[in-house]
């Protein structure tokens, strides 16, 4: 198992998730002798999980669900919150319009849910740098890695980009910055581009960091600068049952039909979709731009 | 945007004859000049004399009045400048000179103004490198209906919801004219397999060729027909015997052409010698059976290569039907104008469990029937029906808001999980996950 990998059994090791209902998800670290509690009960991992094939069911004293292979968008459900996240929606239309593919080589400040969708697209040959400036959530994020068997692809590096940059310099196709200032990070973005150029995103949730960034990207040279905001609807499938109003017997009815016709048909049934009552409105706003050739 | 480079071509794009010639050697993104003729120059920015230089700036409208007379130069006042051979930028700082109101627009006003006179007579275009961005971006813009109106984010979508990347095996039935299949195989960077489920005779990738991958991506491209599809499954599909389909014809004709070959090994062997005196003869007969040993020689030519070829096609649906086999592909990505519930209920059952899989449709009802399916037969979790929303912004200083227009729709998405199909408890009796009813009749009457 890998999150860049996938493979066909549950070995000692694994990061396995739980897929318990519709948005309950839980990570499991597979450990031989270990046992993990749910709301369906306790799973033993040396057997319900080792030596299972990824997808199979397992059966507690409570009921029952199914262990899936770890991918990115599965861990974005099911990672413990350290800071707001990205979700799917964002990740998914950052990864097209950064061009990003297996070989890219990436810098990113704001490690998080993001970091483990590039890695899964720059494997096998790609690489990510990293820069977290808060040391515990940079120790934390480097053990995730390990353990995810994805830190051959990652550097993770403890610094401040606005003050210290990504920590190399004209290697990269693409850079994100998801920070507070990311003006501050632009010209550092620049050095760490290649010279023939490369894609920018930055992310941010209130318009006046956007428009001090634009402002930045334009003065740092950067062209097709663009500004855009994604989100996700979600529809859900039910069955619903409409009564049919009764206005009394319809005078224009030939006497074949009895009046006790009319209850047999009180309602139609049909498939359809709803949205939620509320709905995420606003996550943030995506600003690309291109580095030209320097 | 972008186009493809082709050498001692004209091409016509934005009803302009272009030239690619001088192109070709320069790097991508340069931006060029479209001279009189349709031949490329590149581009040298002059940032010099900006039309707005020495101008004032008024503060409001109140007092400009829109009777079309503000502008002093005709239209073939403008045309004569144009013929004269004028660039651009000149023509602009004409049109801003020959304006009586240009002083009294607002700052903002006359930046707008410029831009707009700039996007109709400055003759630039710049040459792009394509990718997945500018391919979706640009179908989507142009020519949405050989897409099934796919628009750029929700492909974006289905390429992180199916966890496309190198190494994998993918399963794809598009009729995007190849733009789904070409940007997976970018995202799997030449590892891994992609297999195109096609319906119809061939598989269509015209899209494909846009994306200038490196030859040896080809190899990681595979083609299966679906009419074979319930074959492959029921485990009768036969690769090693002649392919029974549509070929029956030309098949005839090879067995023809294969016998005629077979009686005449002798006489062919005899014919050469005979032959090569038969040239150096100079007689009328002499010249005619020549003549017929060569029409036949052409004949058996033709029919050895389209032999070569028919066999290298089996041996190609042999291999694919191999990697289909195992049903232990990786991921589902379908994106067409067919009903998408017959298509993804049979392509299912080629991948592992656990894996995603991803359906496009144009129309919501389709993926609501795949959905209710899905949930009947089991199989399945984490099923999601879901469409998003793109908005563009304008940002600039005092300026900033969404732009005026925007895109009303980009099609659905229904994905979702594979799982272990479980043969001894019947799917209905999992908890739905579903909301129950009774919250159901409470929305109901709120609303």
């Amino acid at each position: 198992m890998s999150f860049v990998e996938y493979s066909d059994f549950i070995q000692d090791g694994d990061v396995a998730i739980l897929y318990l209902s519709h948005n309950n998800v839980m990570p499991v670290k597979v450990q031989q002798g270990a046992q993990t509690q749910t709301r369906y009960g306790v799973i033993r991992h040396s057997t319900d999980l080792i030596g299972q094939r990824y997808g199979s069911k397992v059966t507690c004293s409570k009921g029952w669900f199914h262990v899936l292979h770890p991918t990115p968008e599965l861990w974005t459900v099911a990672l413990p919150h350290r800071t707001q996240i990205l979700y799917t929606t964002d990740i998914a239309f950052i990864t097209m319009m950064l061009e990003l593919k297996p070989g890219s080589i990436v810098c990113e400040s704001g490690s998080g849910s993001l970091s483990h969708a590039i890695l899964r697209t720059i494997a096998p040959t790609g690489h990510l740098h990293t820069v977290e400036f808060h040391q515990q959530r940079a120790e934390k994020v480097a053990e995730e890695f390990k353990e995810h068997r994805v830190d051959h692809l990652v550097t993770v590096r403890n610094q401040d980009v606005c003050k210290d940059g990504f920590g190399v310099t004209g290697v990269a196709d693409a850079v994100f910055l998801d920070i507070p200032s990311p003006w501050d990070a632009v010209g550092h973005a620049k050095v760490a581009m290649k010279k023939h150029g490369g894609r920018l995103c930055s992310f941010s949730p209130c318009i006046e960091q956007v428009q001090k960034t634009c402002e930045a990207l334009q003065d740092q040279g950067f062209e097709d600068i663009s500004t855009t905001e994604v989100l996700l609807r979600e529809h859900d499938v039910r069955t619903v049952s409409l009564p049919l109003p009764d206005f009394g017997p319809d005078p224009e009815t030939t006497e074949e039909a009895t009046p006790a016709a009319a209850p047999n048909h009180a309602s139609i049934t049909l498939k359809t979709t709803t949205l939620s009552r509320e709905m995420p409105g606003h996550t943030g706003y995506l600003t690309f731009a291109t580095k030209p050739r320097t | 945007m972008s186009n493809q480079p082709i050498t001692g071509k004209k091409v016509i794009f934005e009803k302009q004859w272009i030239f690619l010639d001088n192109a070709v050697g320069q790097l991508y993104s340069t931006t060029f000049e479209i001279l009189s003729g349709g031949n490329l120059k590149p581009h040298e920015l002059k940032d010099s004399a900006s039309p707005l230089d020495a101008v004032e700036a008024g503060t409001d409208n109140r007092n400009i009045v829109d009777d079309g007379k503000s502008q002093k130069l005709t239209r073939d006042d403008i045309e004569a400048l144009k013929e004269k051979g004028l660039k651009g930028q000149d023509i602009i700082k004409k049109l801003v000179d020959n304006h009586a109101t240009f002083g009294d627009k607002t700052e903002y006003s006359q930046v707008k103004y410029i831009k707009k006179k700039k996007k109709k007579y400055e003759n630039t275009v710049m040459i792009l490198k394509p990718s997945c961005r500018i391919l979706a971006m640009m179908y989507h813009g142009r020519e949405p209906g050989k897409i099934c109106h796919l628009r750029y984010d929700t492909l974006a979508q289905m390429l992180t919801l199916a966890n496309i990347h190198a190494g994998s095996k993918v399963l794809v039935f598009e009729t995007c004219a190849g733009l789904v299949l070409g940007s997976i195989m970018e995202r799997m960077g030449g590892y891994g397999s992609v297999i195109q489920m096609y319906p119809g005779g061939g598989p269509v990738r015209a899209g494909v060729e846009s994306f200038g991958f490196p030859a040896h991506f080809h190899d990681t491209l595979h083609e299966f027909p679906i009419c074979h599809v319930n074959a492959l499954l029921a485990g009768t599909l036969d690769t090693s015997a002649k392919d029974p389909t549509a070929e029956n014809t030309d098949e005839k004709q090879l067995n023809l052409a294969a016998e005629k070959e077979q009686n005449q090994p002798e006489a062919e062997e005899q014919g050469t010698p005979e032959e090569e005196s038969m040239e150096t003869n100079t007689g009328d007969d002499a010249g005619q059976d020549v003549e017929k040993t060569e029409k036949d020689k052409l004949k058996e030519a033709k029919a050895q290569v389209k032999k070569l070829r028919l066999e290298e096609k089996q041996r190609r649906l042999a291999a694919t039907a191999a990697l289909l086999k195992g049903r232990n592909a990786d991921g589902l990505v379908i994106a067409s104008r067919f009903h998408p519930c017959p298509v993804l209920l049979g392509l299912l059952k080629f991948l592992s469990p656990s894996r995603p899989f991803v359906v496009y449709s144009q129309y919501i009802e389709p993926l609501v029937e795949c959905f209710k399916k899905l949930r009947e037969c089991g199989g399945t979790v984490n099923l999601r029906l879901t469409d998003t929303w793109m908005r563009h912004y304008q940002v600039l200083p005092d300026r900033t808001h969404p732009l005026l227009l925007m895109s009303g729709g980009g099609g659905y998405l229904l994905s979702g999980t594979t799982v272990a199909t479980d043969h001894s408890k019947p799917a209905g009796s999992k908890q739905a996950e579903e909301p129950a009813p009774k919250r159901q009749k409470l929305e109901d009457t709120e609303g």
